[in-house]
């Protein structure tokens, strides 16, 4: 580094410092958030542009991402935070969009059947609501330069392909752009939805379709009865000159897997974040930090059967009125022995439980 | 006061140990009721309250940069220690104690949150919570009982050195975020045990040297700094605007557990407490403060600090909801709910500190024609070693039996009387 470099490097170090000194116990940002909460160095957060129907129970959700937004891949998913009843929840959903010039985001929920966060995205939030995101992620991406390709999708696992499809096929005034970048690409998707009513994208697909870019394979249960995978031959009878790229529910992700190890065939899958806790009675505690297990009881303090396994615990009034024991769960699910209430975590949420009055209902694992 | 285990009249004789089962029961019932109803609406009230504190201290900060002009020093100032006070007890406190960590929100988290005082977070959280509200009003568990500095209760035996507690309550009102600090460290405490070596303590130390020196820093450097001209003026501004919210922030502490009417318990007998006992100490060992909405907000909500520590980590905006039901409560096992408005409570709590500052009984046995011979007999006793004192003690207290006995029976002021005459 050269003198004026340093010497602004320092300078600025010290204007921050100052700053800081001006706002503590604050931080500056905790004030610019006031103003400007989606400017660069801000924590990533969004605001939601417009909410759109797609199907009676499906939505699509543009949002307008903070300056440090890293932009993503098509296919990739993100985690978005929002506020429902005062209480931050978490939830992943693939970006239906590969990067567009105006630089938003969008994802498209499906509601579904005791969903809190999907009913709420599709049926009660609004536009102009501050959400919070992660930067986008997902190893199910649009493999590069081109080639042959089967999506085979059930329900809402259309939404990664769609993100795919349309950073290929924009869909302009005139009708779908083929671009050259495109050419490459020979695509079939098989979707699975219940009714065509139902399906969501339909009209995306069909327009796909008909305009030649790809070809769509729609099986709707209540027309083709439920797909059979070993029907996919079939369907697709070049089958095993692509390579498939499947989304959907845990069933016919496993199917498709066994179906294609038998034939020896490429297929790369997704699964959506299905991490389905069910409060039980007890489950096995881990600690990251202090590399303990113990199994405890359903209906013992995660406190003093964490101390009885020999962790150093964070402790106070073990009567749940201090809060002095509080620590972050990473994953699992615990219940409040004072009344009942089930609490559950999956990564990145971050739920803080109180251990002296949570019992296990399930395994728990927490980072300390 | 006496512990209350010792009164003649004890007020929780009358109940069993079904009835405070069952009192604690109800109090249970009702802390469901408001968590089932948490929600939307109280998040947007802690986001707003934030916002609101926030602005106010970017706005009088930014009229104090002029404060060389007198108006803008006197908004500035009065912006200045109002947000000081809503970031101290409506905000911080309650965050704090963990009350909005149910929303899941990082940055309003009773383990990240660092609040405008000079004792740090963490520190605060352990005496306050922990200790404070676990052991409130045991004497020698809870150290808020007289901050480990002053007499408070009658069964702490007199020392001449008490004589001086009106003064040193006074400097303390005026200075209290430090003394707060002082507190957390349990400063007094090792000074007398001479454990300033601890490793325990001098970390805790370092940490609260450091805070202070960014808390002054801040108000007495930095922003006087960027006033320019106006230096001085600024430096004066968060002088007192610091001064007012430590007088405002003492004075609403001392309403909740040192006014008359307020009791006092005895270690051994929280050993083996049920939740229920718990509950009645936490309901006879606090007082309210009556007001306007305002005034709540204003003293965070710990006008309603019978409702508080019933359910420290409830929303503090749902407080002014649950005291009503509280209220019924009370009513119905026949106890006093000790509320008077800020005043009479004031004054009430200082009565008691100037009360406490003499010897047991030397109040009630004065009266303004044998004054002077009181005094002579003060002085004395002052003087005098131990011994001395424990026997004028004891001819004090027989005198002041025999004058509250020919004073015809013994009116008991606040025990089944709702409300006091103070209040009227």
């Amino acid at each position: 580094m050269n003198l004026p470099q340093r010497a602004g490097t320092v300078a600025v170090v010290s204007i921050t410092r100052f700053i800081e000194a001006a706002t503590t116990p604050l931080l500056p940002a905790d004030y610019l958030d006031l103003f400007i909460p989606l400017r660069a160095g801000a924590d990533l957060r969004g605001r939601i542009v417009s909410v759109t129907p797609e199907t009676q129970d499906a939505a699509t959700i543009e949002i307008q991402p903070g300056a440090d937004w890293a932009g993503h891949v098509p296919g990739q998913y993100l985690r978005i935070g929002i506020d429902i009843d005062g209480i931050r929840q978490w939830r992943a959903y693939s970006l239906t969009h590969g990067p567009r010039a105006d630089g938003r985001i969008a994802i498209t929920v499906k509601a579904v059947p005791d969903g809190l966060v999907s009913h709420h995205l599709v049926h009660r939030a609004s536009p102009g609501t501050l959400v919070h995101l992660e930067q986008a992620a997902g190893e199910f991406v649009l493999p590069l330069p081109g080639g042959r390709l089967l999506f085979v999708t059930a329900g809402s696992g259309i939404t990664p392909v769609i993100g795919m499809l349309r950073n290929l096929f924009p869909v302009s005034a005139d009708g779908v752009l083929k671009l050259p970048r495109s050419a490459a690409y020979d695509i079939v998707v098989v979707h699975v939805a219940p009714t065509r009513p139902a399906s969501i994208f339909r009209r995306d697909l069909e327009e796909l379709d008909r305009s030649g870019a790809i070809r769509l394979i729609a099986r709707y249960d209540d027309e083709h009865g439920v797909l059979d995978v070993d029907d996919l031959e079939a369907l697709v009878p070049d089958l095993a000159q692509r390579a498939t790229f499947a989304c959907g529910p845990a069933g016919l992700l496993e199917a498709l897997e066994a179906h294609h190890r038998v034939r020896g065939l490429e297929l790369q899958t997704e699964k959506f974040r299905t991490t389905f806790h069910v409060a039980g009675q007890g489950g096995t505690l881990s600690f990251a930090a202090s590399g303990t297990t113990v199994s405890a009881d359903g209906d013992r303090p995660i406190l003093d059967v964490a101390e009885q396994a020999g962790v150093l615990m964070p402790s106070g009034c073990r009567m749940g009125i201090c809060f002095g024991c509080v620590l972050p769960l990473r994953e699992g699910i615990v219940r409040d022995l004072r009344d009942g209430a089930v609490t559950t975590a999956t990564p990145g949420d971050g739920v803080v439980i109180q251990t002296c009055i949570s019992a296990a209902a399930g395994d728990c694992h927490f980072d300390h | 006061m006496t512990v209350i285990q010792k009164k003649a009249d004890n007020p929780i004789a009358h109940l069993s140990a079904q009835d405070i089962e069952e009192l604690g029961r109800e109090l249970d019932a009702i802390r469901q009721r408001f968590l089932a109803e948490r929600g939307a609406s109280d998040a947007a009230y802690i986001r707003s309250m934030i916002k609101t504190q926030r602005y106010l201290e970017l706005g009088s900060r930014a009229v104090l940069l002029f404060s060389l002009f007198p108006p803008a020093w006197v908004v500035g100032t009065a912006g200045l220690s109002i947000s000081k006070i809503l970031e101290n007890m409506e905000i911080g406190h309650n965050v704090l104690h963990g009350q909005w960590d149910w929303m899941r929100d990082p940055k309003i988290h009773s383990t990240t949150w660092e609040w405008d005082s000079a004792s740090p977070s963490d520190q605060w959280k352990h005496a306050h919570n922990e200790v404070h509200h676990n052991y409130t009003n045991v004497i020698g568990k809870d150290n808020d009982l007289g901050y480990g500095i002053f007499r408070a209760d009658e069964d702490q035996p007199w020392h001449p050195a008490h004589l001086g507690q009106p003064l040193w309550n006074f400097v303390n009102a005026l200075i209290f975020e430090y003394g707060i600090a002082a507190y957390d460290l349990e400063l007094g405490a090792r000074l007398k045990r001479k454990q300033l070596d601890d490793p325990e303590f001098k970390a805790n130390g370092k940490q609260v040297l450091k805070k202070i020196r960014r808390q002054a820093g801040k108000d007495y450097l930095i922003h006087p700094l960027l006033s320019g001209p106006s230096f001085f003026h600024t430096l004066g501004a968060n002088v007192v605007a610091n001064v007012v919210r430590n007088v405002w922030a003492h004075s609403v502490i001392m309403c909740g557990h040192f006014p008359e009417g307020v009791e006092t318990f005895e270690k051994r007998s929280i050993e083996g407490e049920t939740k229920g006992e718990w509950y009645v100490r936490q309901m006879l060992g606090s007082a309210n403060i009556s007001g306007s909405r305002l005034m709540h907000i204003m003293t965070g909500n710990l006008s309603h600090q019978i409702e508080h520590h019933l359910f420290p980590d409830l929303p503090s905006n749902r407080y002014a909801e649950i005291a009503p039901l509280v209220q019924e409560l009370f009513e119905k096992y026949d106890l006093t709910y000790c509320a008077r408005p800020l005043v009479p409570q004031v004054y009430s709590a200082w009565h008691k500190v100037f009360r406490l500052s003499l010897p047991n009984g030397w109040l009630d046995t004065t009266t303004p024609r044998n004054l002077p011979s009181q005094l002579v007999k003060l002085y004395k006793i002052s003087r005098g070693g131990a011994k001395v004192r424990r026997a004028a003690q004891a001819r004090m207290t027989q005198e002041a039996r025999r004058i509250a006995a020919e004073r015809g029976p013994v009116v008991v002021p606040q025990r089944r009387v709702r409300r006091d005459p103070l209040a009227a």
